[in-house]
């Protein structure tokens, strides 16, 4: 399997986005979550808003919640902010800022061998986008309301960070839980053995959000370039990369997390993330070059 | 041409996340984010 190990700064930067996100510490303590005006900020990565320690929104709930009310709408706030984050750098939020992207990352680190999935599988998230926006709209419960289904059916980040932490941590609230409580942490288990073989298998298969920001990848502002004259097709980029992508050939992939291991992995200084316009990829397919 | 595309992209995020702050809809994310959202954990 590939280089799973990030650069210093990227961990640093994940945990210290984890923690400012959910830096609320008494809310883990007395089982509540934080109710400050800060929270009408939304966070650009997932971040369950239940969770305990949140201080800020997570955008696909809001956008849900805002399309679920009684007077549906399409959050300009929420799409706004992350069309800006998007434009700005695509997936770097994914690579960078995302807390359950850290997670999934801890759990890759176990040390079991690592497989690559399926290419179909990872197609899943675009359809799960799609419903993720349409379905609080069109399927309308008894009460004449849609949901947040994405957080209600599927999200294993609200299980993990809501729904263990306060579902079985409030006796009130426990009393509640059914068969849609069984039914997200059989969802949640299956992710956190997934994390264990996959890299970031959420990430790859589900996630709205990642779907949305990776279609920003190739016209962001920030985006990987080659510089042809530099590549020999040696691979190191692809050798390097914890989601086997090409990077000589397809440098700003919808799939890339912008990690930037590949930057650093190339021994000729054929890739760099930066803010200009020549970005390119190399019309060739196959890896002659030899590794210094 | 594609930097071009970058900068448009990101002037329409900053217009709609201003249109967005103007016509409530923060408010109303603080609104949904402050009660305990029981869909997330599984109750809804």
């Amino acid at each position: 399997m590939n280089n799973l190990q990030p650069a210093a700064g990227r961990r640093l930067t994940q945990l210290a986005s984890a923690l400012l996100a959910n830096g609320y510490l008494a809310g883990f303590v007395n089982r509540t979550i934080y109710q400050g005006k800060v929270k009408q900020l939304c966070v650009p990565f997932l971040n369950c808003y239940s969770c305990p320690g949140a201080v800020a929104a997570c955008p696909v709930g809001s956008l849900q919640s805002l399309l679920a009310s009684p007077t549906p709408r399409l959050s300009f706030y929420v799409l706004g902010l992350i069309t800006l984050a998007g434009a700005a750098a695509g997936r770097l939020v994914c690579g960078w800022l995302c807390p359950f992207g850290l997670i999934q990352e801890l759990l890759a680190k176990l040390g079991l061998k690592k497989y690559s999935l399926p290419r179909p599988l990872t197609w899943l998230k675009y359809p799960t986008l799609i419903l993720t926006v349409t379905l609080p709209v069109v399927w309308i419960g008894q009460n004449g309301l849609g949901a947040p289904y994405f957080c209600q059916y599927l999200c294993p980040a609200g299980t993990l960070e809501a729904g263990l932490l306060l579902g079985l941590g409030r006796p009130e609230l426990r009393a509640l839980l059914g068969s849609l409580f069984t039914w997200k942490l059989t969802i949640l288990a299956i992710f956190l053995v997934a994390m264990v073989f996959l890299y970031r298998p959420f990430c790859q298969t589900a996630c709205p959000l990642g779907a949305l920001y990776g279609l920003f990848n190739p016209v962001s502002l920030w985006r990987l370039e080659v510089a042809a004259g530099r590549c020999n097709y040696c691979c190191a980029c692809r050798k390097s990369c914890p989601l086997d992508i090409p990077v000589y050939r397809r440098p700003n992939s919808p799939d890339c997390i912008r990690c930037l291991a590949c930057t650093r992995a190339c021994p000729n200084g054929a890739l760099t993330f930066s803010a200009a316009g020549r970005a390119g990829a190399l019309p060739y397919s196959g890896c002659t070059g030899t590794l210094p | 041409m594609n930097r071009k595309i970058s900068v448009i992209l990101m002037l329409a995020g900053l217009v709609m996340l201003a249109a967005g702050f103007a016509r409530g809809e923060a408010d109303q994310v603080l609104a949904k984010a402050i009660r305990i959202c029981l869909e997330c954990i599984g109750i809804g």
